[in-house]
């Protein structure tokens, strides 16, 4: 087939990218129902971006919800094998509340999970696909990696009672130096391991730096060294400059552990990809395997600014009534085979903008020499 | 081609205020002093661009990636919630969230508080945290008329002195929370402009620590 990637916008040619990217690793395409039993959600609130969710009454009066995500979703599907991973990536329409419009929305999101039992391998493919699926988006892109395992540590040395743990990872995910020294040194946690914790915060930044301050500061153990393995791997990869260490990316630990990570694209305002590994999710539900996933907000490549091209058509062919049709479809025909898109037309239309304006004169476009 | 930081500051006092601490950090852009109707101003030699906006709308900018980084109040921060990092307290613009009321006001427990506000997620967030059932009344200013009125029976409001609240006949009768200006960031800017981003966080909050 003849395929012309330039007549796609940019969010059709990035799912077309992403989908033959996640196929050449072994991950197959997972299609699933736009109705689930609102039980799934209700019971996993938390897990959820948002919590609302759109249901409906079906016809036996089961309470059923439009998807307003895909992984809890598949998790339930999944047999509980974990000796045969499944490797699955979507592509897939949810429905969410999105933003400050407080409004339902209908949100293309792509991802990728990887169910079976996890080990460094498994953890650091995920990352490298996490970072080619933003290279597909653009060049301009960065990927930071953080590691629950160490925050958890962090906090828990602070020994503060655990409605403050939630605060303190909402400060962390601000990178909220000042609050956590306020809420800390206010709930009587010691000063050297407050300075431990906001140590954490600071260190933001290129992976190898990251890892020696983290080793200067006493932390080590089974998490630093699997996180220097993975850069290890991402550095192998040619993925190493796109890589940061930082610990401001906090997802929720009754779901998530160990690396969980979230990509940005230059010109786009919030993250794009998120992710992480989440065997806690798994084992709520009942499932023994691990697991691991990101997902790609496609809906955010709106927000990057002037995705329009400049024009509409490269050439604007003129033509009149005594034009015959054979004459102007063999103009037509030597423009577009030379490479040139065409918009063949009686008036000179105000609203269309062309790099180049033709006039037909017999069987012939005759350029004028007006560049607009 | 200068990378600039671009920087939103709220248009008033405290914009100014900041201004000069951000100047005095090396991050100076002369032509703001300049009187005239300009919102924006740059200083290539310090690939900074200035601009005023409305004190509330600059966690909007900074969010949605118009301005990378901005200063705006921790009122505004807790009533919106927006996704940014919060770099720094510059201890400046300091005031505190407060609940007033009339001076002969008594508290009828039997039934919902009525309070009258600008901020109304953090009056709700503050009356269910000690399980009090309200009845929340917005409004966007003059706010100290509404009990003055029986209008509302308090008002959640901003506090600087307290001479509004006197004059007025009102007293505090409990403070929320303290408040003070706050730098914001937005997070894909601070990963693409992050060493610019860095040094003025680092610079102003050497600043701002040893004046205290």
């Amino acid at each position: 087939m003849d395929f012309d990637p330039g007549v796609l916008n940019s969010e059709e040619k990035v799912i077309y990218g992403l989908r033959s990217l996640y196929e050449k690793f072994g991950y197959s395409q997972y299609r699933m129902s736009r109705f689930e039993e609102y039980d799934l959600y209700v019971r996993n609130k938390d897990f959820l971006i948002s919590d609302n969710v759109i249901t409906f009454t079906d016809t036996d009066g089961k309470l059923m919800a439009l998807k307003p995500d895909v992984t809890l979703s598949i998790v339930r599907a999944s047999r509980d094998e974990p000796d045969s991973p499944l490797k699955l990536y979507y592509d897939e329409n949810v429905f969410r509340v999105s933003g400050r419009s407080r409004r339902f929305r209908e949100i293309t999101q792509t991802g990728l999970e990887y169910l079976g039992e996890i080990d460094d391998y498994v953890v650091s493919e995920v990352l490298q696909l996490a970072c080619r699926s933003l290279r597909t988006i653009s060049r301009n892109s960065i990927l930071d990696i953080s590691d629950l395992d160490i925050v958890r540590t962090a906090v828990e040395e602070l020994g503060l009672k655990d409605d403050l743990t939630a605060t303190i990872l909402k400060y962390l995910g601000q990178k909220n130096v000042h609050e956590i020294e306020n809420v800390c040194s206010s709930a009587g946690a010691s000063e050297s391991d407050i300075r431990r914790l906001t140590d954490l915060i600071r260190i933001s930044g290129d992976p190898d730096k990251a890892i020696s301050i983290l080793k200067q500061g006493g932390y080590s153990g089974a998490a630093v060294k699997h996180l220097e393995t993975l850069v290890s791997l991402l550095r192998q990869n040619g993925f190493y400059d796109m890589v940061r260490i930082d610990f401001s990316v906090v997802n929720d630990m009754n779901y998530y552990n160990g690396t969980v990570f979230k990509g940005y694209v230059a010109g786009i305002p919030s993250g794009i990809l998120s992710g992480g590994r989440y065997d806690r999710l798994m084992k709520k539900m009942g499932k023994r395997a691990g697991a691991i996933g990101f997902a790609v907000y496609l809906d955010l490549l709106s927000q990057a600014t002037s995705a329009k091209d400049d024009y509409d058509v490269d050439v604007l062919l003129l033509y009149d009534r005594s034009s015959s049709p054979e004459d102007i479809s063999n103009a037509v025909r030597t423009l577009t085979e030379s490479g040139l898109s065409v918009s063949a037309q009686k008036n000179a239309d105000t609203r269309i903008r062309y790099r180049k304006r033709a006039v037909l004169k017999g069987s012939e476009a005759v350029f004028d020499d007006t560049v607009c | 081609m200068t990378q600039y930081v671009n920087i939103a500051l709220p248009k008033g006092r405290l914009g100014e205020k900041v201004y000069s601490l951000f100047a005095e950090a090396g991050f100076e852009c002369p032509s703001i002093l300049e009187e005239n109707r300009k919102l924006i101003f740059e200083n290539p030699g310090r690939g900074v661009r200035y601009f005023w906006v409305k004190p509330s709308d600059v966690a909007v900018y900074v969010e949605r990636g118009a301005a990378d980084i901005g200063v705006c109040g921790k009122d505004i921060l807790l009533e919106s919630s927006p996704e940014v990092y919060e770099l720094l307290d510059l201890k400046t613009g300091k005031c505190r969230m407060a609940v007033a009321s009339r001076k002969d006001f008594r508290e009828d427990h039997r039934r919902p508080l009525r309070v009258a506000t600008k901020f109304v997620n953090i009056a709700q967030d503050y009356y269910s945290s000690i399980g009090r059932e309200i009845d929340i009344i917005e409004l966007n200013g003059s706010i100290e008329i509404a009990p003055i009125l029986g209008l509302s029976d308090v008002i959640v409001d901003i506090v600087e002195t307290g001479t509004t609240l006197r004059e007025n006949d009102l007293v505090e009768t409990e403070k929320i929370m303290d408040i003070s200006a706050r730098l914001i960031s937005n997070k894909s800017s601070y990963e693409f402009k992050k060493e610019k981003i860095e040094q003025i966080t680092n610079s102003v909050g050497l600043l701002v620590s040893n004046r205290k």
